[in-house]
């Protein structure tokens, strides 16, 4: 990096937004420059939004969500079918999800997917909680929402055996033809996934 | 889907077949490569079927082949690091665009190294100015199939390079199949990890075997389905074609399994195995069962001997033969008349053999893209080729 001309707290932020996903060392010096500029409109709410942020959210126990409650909003929504539980792979997804308003249920956030590559175990995620979760009553459907990766399908898999014996309906999301996709454009493997998971209508 | 040309039952193809008018229905027609290899910046425009690049040693004819086979998913003809390609004493990036015409439609295709900065070295894909999200997405644009020097010991190298080379023929027929072999890889390696790092977790090894199974059986399947339509490909022309036939065996990697029953017994079978093995797998550090072991053996048809025995001259006419068929397999199936690049094929041919070379890459109708060091090799293209004198910076 090139030598500081502006001291050393300006390059210190400057590093720290380089860290934020999406952002580069180009892109922080930029948005370095219009905290410093907008003082008052920007840097000092962001500063307070973020200590607030530090102080009040947390993980939630149940389900691995984030929020500044424990249990988090949606464990305690009774509006929502609380024994129906998606299981997801990162608070990202449950974003997703919501977004999406796919299903009004509960969820459980495993923090990541099993993966001897990068060293990640069973222990590692929230699978432990999960079953305890379901053994604890109440849960009458899972459904398993990982990614269709080579780590999350190993993942699913992993899940599903070591429900075994319990008593909780497990269903996985379709794999196939995207709302919208033509068929014509599909590749050979999604096709077949469709294939597959084909419904009676 | 266009029908591909049929080879002639005689050996006196149309020397027409190129002629103003008739050029293939897939075809670069423009190149711009920047800061690549040795090229800062050039242009170049092709209007016919044939080109030829021309010039010296080291002059930059294979680099040009090079930034073509960027027009394919992977890393080109010589399988080099994208850094590598970054021309020396450049910015660190490079760029590689192409305008495509394929079944009458215009493409324009750009490849884009950034410069170096953190980020893994990956190059950006453009097509028509959209993001592509894989380079599986160049599949549908057009199919590039080559022929390099570097593949002059396939016959006799390792089964590794065998295996590439059946995967990128399998690849031009079935884009899935590039991303089938990498998720076996990773689970493949994934399960490996698990068993050296002596962590015998069951249920998470079934979890792996599982995909290994079905990854491991689909590419099997596809490799054998290729192996026979190439087969028949190779038998179709055998009679009219003045390279020879070869027949080919493919071994799948798998022992046990025969491939005779549906997959998903197959699947079951392969899984099973893949549990039975745990230990053996884990004390030899590696699998020692599956896709990732699959061999193709070719041998000449006529005198059923292996490749490998042949002359090296015979290999390489053996090898062009091979890849012609392909070429005509992937414009039946795909229904895009591949793009071919022949790095210093012509050198190795008898003249006999150069001529019906190039009639036969007439009469495909597609686009080949060739290098030698002497124009004369390329006589008989006279009138049908775009002659393209490559010289590097410090020779001019």
């Amino acid at each position: 990096m090139a030598k500081s001309v502006a001291g050393p707290e300006i390059e210190k932020l400057i590093q720290l937004l380089a860290k934020l996903p999406g952002l580069g060392p180009r892109s922080a010096r930029r948005a370095a420059l219009h905290l410093v500029k907008r003082r008052e409109q920007l840097l000092t709410p962001l500063t307070a939004a973020m200590a607030e942020a530090r102080d009040k959210i947390g993980i939630c126990s149940t389900c691995g969500n984030i929020d500044s409650r424990d249990p988090c909003t949606i464990c305690t929504d009774h509006a929502r079918d609380q024994a129906t539980v998606v299981v997801v792979e990162d608070v990202s997804d449950l974003w997703a999800l919501e977004r999406a308003k796919a299903l009004n249920a509960a969820y459980h956030v495993l923090g990541g997917v099993l993966s001897p590559l990068e060293g990640v175990g069973p222990e590692d995620l929230t699978i432990r909680q999960l079953i305890d979760r379901i053994e604890a009553g109440g849960v009458k459907e899972l459904v398993i929402a990982v990614n269709a990766t080579v780590e999350g399908q190993t993942t699913a898999h992993y899940i599903m055996d070591r429900l075994e014996g319990l008593d909780v309906k497990v269903t996985r999301l379709a794999h196939g033809v995207p709302v919208g996709g033509e068929l014509d454009y599909l590749d050979e493997g999604t096709l077949a996934a469709a294939m597959r998971s084909r419904t009676a209508l | 889907m266009s029908e591909p040309a049929k080879l002639p039952a005689t050996l006196e193809p149309p020397r027409d077949a190129h002629a103003p008018g008739s050029l293939p229905s897939s075809r670069v027609e423009t190149l711009r490569v920047g800061d690549f290899r040795n090229y800062s910046v050039l242009d170049l425009a092709f209007e016919s079927g044939f080109v030829v690049f021309h010039g010296n040693n080291g002059a930059g004819k294979t680099n040009l082949l090079e930034a073509l086979s960027l027009l394919s998913p992977g890393r080109g003809i010589r399988r080099a690091t994208y850094g590598e390609m970054a021309r020396q004493g450049g910015s660190g990036g490079f760029l590689v665009r192409a305008g495509i015409v394929s079944n009458e439609t215009a493409t324009l295709v750009e490849s884009r190294l950034p410069p170096p900065g953190g980020a893994p070295a990956s190059r950006h894909l453009r097509i028509d100015k959209t993001v592509a999200r894989t380079a599986d997405e160049l599949l549908e644009v057009c199919r590039v199939l080559w022929l390099t020097p570097a593949m002059d010991g396939l016959f006799t190298g390792p089964a590794g390079d065998r295996r590439r080379f059946l995967d990128r023929m399998v690849l031009a027929v079935d884009p899935a199949h590039g991303r089938r072999a990498s998720d076996y890889e990773r689970a493949m390696r994934s399960r490996n990890r698990l068993l050296s790092e002596d962590r015998m977790d069951d249920v998470w090894l079934s979890g792996l075997e599982a995909q290994m199974a079905e990854l491991g059986v689909a590419m099997a399947i596809a490799r054998r389905e290729l192996t026979r339509m190439l087969t028949a490909k190779i038998a179709e022309a055998a009679s009219a074609s003045p390279f020879p036939a070869a027949r080919l065996e493919l071994s799948s990697g798998y022992e046990l399994a025969d491939f005779s029953t549906a997959a998903v017994e197959t699947e079951e079978e392969v899984r099973l195995a893949l549990r039975r093995s745990r230990g053996i797998d884990r004390a030899a550090g590696r699998t020692r069962e599956g896709a990732h072991r699959a061999d193709l053996a070719v041998y000449f048809a006529a005198k059923n001997m292996p490749a490998a025995l042949a002359s090296t001259g015979e290999q390489k006419a053996l090898l062009i033969g091979l890849v012609l068929a392909h070429a005509q397999l992937v414009a039946q199936l795909s229904g895009f008349r591949p793009i071919l690049l022949l790095d210093e094929v012509a050198a190795h041919l008898d003249p006999g053999r150069r001529a019906a070379l190039f009639d036969l890459v007439a009469l495909l109708g597609v686009q080949a893209f060739m290098t030698g060091t002497d124009a004369a090799l390329f006589e008989a293209l006279a009138g049908r080729a775009d002659m393209i004198s490559v010289a590097s910076t410090s020779e001019r």
